[in-house]
């Protein structure tokens, strides 16, 4: 598996640092992948997932403490990650094509975006499906917590187009719990890779979800697009907490590693 | 001179106090001796934390032993846009643990951006037997549990108010916690609540409550049954409908329709939730009356807006979508003279092409024919510099004015320059504009005009704008009254905050996410003004891992008499003079 396999993306939809389109491609490639669903629909390659929470590849860039160059172009990519709609001053009547969705832009608040979703679906097919047209629109916010973390976080899961980028987005929003449990020796088990593994692979999180329905399921066998329609919040838990969930999710778990 | 103050006995000052309301003018007075000082803070009443790192709540309750009425505001405004990440900070719980015991008269708690959880609820409902009054606004944590603890024990709460707040709605049960004794709800507003409401508990709720003056229903409130509901408070002054929709049925029409025009004291609607243009019409016989409408939810395309809004002669707030286009904004502008707030919301605010035909000129025509109008908050696809200059001429008592041009760094759509002349129009003709939301594309420029023109500035948000430190320079140097500024994606770094460092001081809170301020300057701000709290905000892990002029992700630097802070997340360092100590 190499580096760029793994490499962390923010992956806003639309384009935008790093070739999200192509970054589905190359995910499909990764060996540790919930093989069964592959067969099962074959064509849709975002269910090809690795569920392990990609937390190697976070501590790669977050300990990066090699040479200015090194972390300059990093700092690059997180802007560019986060300000899409980099177009040059000097061509300013032509916006970009796709419409790329920025964090919290235009600044609307969350209640205001999800209702439309509802109506807009509801009354007029055919207005909605010129809305989709644009890409993603409408924010999907919903909560992720994490087994032993102290608080909960929030994701849009409108912003991401397949599981490897949810599930890189969680690995880098909760490494810091991750990397807590390190203990108080602190800075120094964050940048040791190693020690990083063994506390992934000693505690083995399984990400669920609760659907519509109320049920919690395990995140991956649905097609992306219906995950994102039917997921209500997401849950990463211990797989010592999973007992009951799916044997089959546990047996996924254990030949992971 | 001592003789002098203590002339009066306290009793008498203190009854002289008790007209001075302000938090200014209540700091004055305290200023201008030791026993006034004394006096006045035996007696202040309300308080308002703008900011509840600033202060400590030990520091407060020794300041002021007898508080009845708390105002505390948590999370920065850009929390709202999802610009903070979830678990920064903002718990209430602290402050209700400490109060519980040191004001068990509080009769008040409003609460804006926290974290309120459950356990605060209950511990409100346990402590404070006089509670009256309960705001949450934008608020999270808490479920309907913590809700159904406060219906059971506050036993002379007048208002509940859950404004915007994320609740988790495990239920529409606790609605019937309130005891059948409890008859003194004057005012409740549930709208942001998701589930079903238990339909009987509310009717039987509105029905012994003789003083219910606001009610706001949330979206699972049928329309059918609204009817019933009205007829059970006849004297509302302000109803939030909840879903505005059923199959048309003439019945069901004219038992509405009888039941909203008796309610005559009626001044403002809100709710529209998923609106049947059919029955619009029910309203019409109290829309004379009607001084706010909120139709921010109500898809309905313009000739019913229209037909609406012109028979509201008296409003002076109305809340719309941009599905009110600018045929929609002229009537407005012909109908509502006494117009004073005015926020037109995008329909859809992530397609590129514009979905509907609101333009420039909606503003202008609402600018023109709006002699009162000072509030605005417009989301629109195009503007021009000649809109901006114009809307200020017509317009020139704008205190808060709020534009959002939809696509970032997008110019002027007639000439393809920068608004920086508009906006420059904008501060210099208000002269009482307080507040200031800019877009589209801007230089250095604009921001020179707004720092010699906004004087009396106080909040200023920026996005996407600016060319270099020189752009934040002008804001830091000249507005004289900047509270609070919050800037995303804007190429401001470290010289212009260095250079105006001593003005952070001022302030009430800076703002700043991904712009280029290093690391370095940051720890240098933290080491340098012990009096501000500079949290560096990073989700990649802790900044120490990058080189000191690496560009931190967020920046949050506000004023605070309590020191760092010891709730922060894992993402979260303040800088002071032992943030390097503490890497290890």
């Amino acid at each position: 598996m190499g580096f760029d396999e793994t490499e962390l993306r923010l992956g806003l939809p639309g384009g935008g640092g790093g070739g999200v389109r192509d970054g589905d491609q190359v995910i499909v490639m990764r060996k540790r992948g919930f093989s069964e669903t592959e067969s099962d629909i074959s064509t849709d390659t975002s269910t090809c997932v690795d569920l392990k929470l990609n937390l190697s590849s976070n501590s790669k860039e977050a300990n990066s403490t090699g040479g200015k160059d090194g972390s300059a172009e990093k700092s690059k990519t997180n802007k560019e990650k986060n300000n899409n709609l980099d177009f040059p001053a000097s061509d300013p009547a032509k916006p970009p094509a796709a419409k790329a969705q920025v964090v919290g832009w235009p600044p609307v608040r969350s209640f205001r975006k999800n209702m439309f979703t509802a109506v807009q679906k509801s009354t007029n097919d055919g207005e909605s499906e010129q809305m989709n047209k644009g890409g993603n629109n409408n924010a999907v916010l919903v909560k992720v917590s994490m087994d032993g973390a102290p608080y909960l976080r929030k994701v849009d899961l409108k912003m991401y187009k397949s599981y490897p980028e949810l599930s890189d987005a969680l690995a880098k929003m909760f490494s810091s719990f991750t990397i807590g449990n390190c203990g108080s020796q602190g800075m120094k088990d964050f940048m040791n890779e190693s020690k990083l593994m063994d506390v992934l692979n000693g505690s083995d999180y399984i990400p669920t979800y609760e659907d519509k329905d109320g049920d919690w399921m395990l995140v991956g066998d649905v097609p992306w697009e219906m995950f994102v329609e039917s997921c209500k919040r997401l849950r990463i838990m211990k797989s010592k907490e999973a007992v009951g969930l799916a044997p089959r999710a546990m047996e996924k778990c254990k030949n992971r590693s | 001179m001592p003789k002098r103050a203590n002339s009066f006995p306290e009793e008498v000052l203190e009854y002289v106090f008790s007209f001075i309301q302000t938090d200014q003018d209540r700091s004055s007075i305290s200023t201008v001796c030791k026993s006034w000082y004394e006096i006045e803070r035996w007696c202040r009443r309300r308080i308002f934390i703008g900011n509840c790192y600033a202060v400590s709540p030990r520091m407060l309750i020794r300041r002021f032993p007898d508080v009845r009425s708390i105002e505390l505001k948590g999370k920065p405004h850009f929390a709202d846009f999802n610009l903070v990440p979830e678990g920064w900070g903002g718990y209430v719980y602290p402050w209700i643990a400490a109060m519980a015991s040191a004001y068990p008269w509080l009769e008040e708690i409003k609460l804006k951006r926290m974290v309120v959880t459950d356990e605060t609820l209950e511990l409100i409902a346990k402590s404070f037997k006089n509670m009256k009054l309960l705001v949450l606004s934008s608020c999270e944590g808490f479920s309907t549990d913590g809700l159904a603890a406060i219906a059971a024990n506050c036993r002379n709460l007048r208002e509940l108010d859950l404004h915007e707040s994320d609740v988790e709605d495990l239920s529409g049960h606790w609605l019937s916690h309130f005891p059948d004794t409890y008859t003194s709800l004057v005012s409740l507003n549930i709208a942001c609540l998701g589930s079903e409401l238990s339909f009987s508990a509310l009717e039987r709720l509105v029905a012994r409550c003789p003083n219910l003056r606001s009610l706001r229903l949330n979206r699972s409130v049928p329309l059918d049954r609204l009817a019933n509901l009205l007829r059970l408070a006849p004297r509302l002054t302000d109803l939030g409908t909840g879903a505005y929709s059923a199959e048309w049925r003439p019945d069901v029409f004219a038992i509405l329709s009888r039941a909203i025009s008796g309610c005559k004291e009626l001044k403002s609607l809100s709710g529209f939730w998923d609106v049947v243009p059919s029955y619009l019409p029910a309203i019409y016989s109290i829309c004379p009356g009607l001084t706010s409408l909120n139709l921010s939810y109500a898809t309905i395309q313009s000739p019913a807006l229209v037909k609406l809004v012109s028979q509201c002669p008296n409003l002076q707030r109305l809340w719309v979508l941009d599905y009110i286009e600018d045929v929609g904004l002229d009537a407005l502008a012909e109908s509502c003279k006494d117009l004073r707030e005015l926020r037109v919301f995008p329909s859809d605010p992530f397609v590129v092409e514009p979905n509907v035909s609101l333009t420039e000129q909606g503003l202008i025509s609402v600018s023109e024919g709006c002699p009162k109008l000072h509030s605005v908050l417009y989301f629109c696809r195009q503007m021009s510099n000649d809109a901006l200059i114009t809307i200020a001429r017509n317009q020139p008592n704008f205190t808060c004015f709020r534009l959002c041009i939809i696509e970032p760094k997008i110019p002027d759509y007639l000439t393809l320059q920068p608004f920086d002349v508009g906006f420059g129009a904008i501060v210099e003709n208000c002269k009482n504009l307080r507040r200031l939301s800019v877009s589209g594309l801007l230089t250095d420029q604009a921001f020179d005009y707004i720092g010699t023109y906004g004087k009396k500035l106080e909040m200023l948000s920026i996005a996407f704008a600016g060319d270099s430190d020189l752009g934040l320079h002008h804001i830091l140097s000249g507005c004289d009254n900047l509270r609070k500024l919050e800037i995303r994606d804007c190429p401001f770094g470290d010289k212009a905050l260095l250079a105006n460092a001593a003005k952070l001081e001022t302030m009430r809170s800076l703002w700043m996410s991904s712009c280029s301020v290093s690391y370095g300057a940051c720890k240098l701000l933290g080491q340098r003004l012990p009096r501000l709290n500079v949290e560096v905000i990073d989700e990649r892990g802790h900044p120490e891992s990058r080189p000191e002029n690496s560009p931190v992700e967020k920046l949050y630097i506000y004023r605070s008499v309590a020191g760092p802070r010891f709730d922060m997340p894992g993402f979260v360092w303040t800088m002071d003079e032992d943030s390097a100590l503490r890497v290890t």
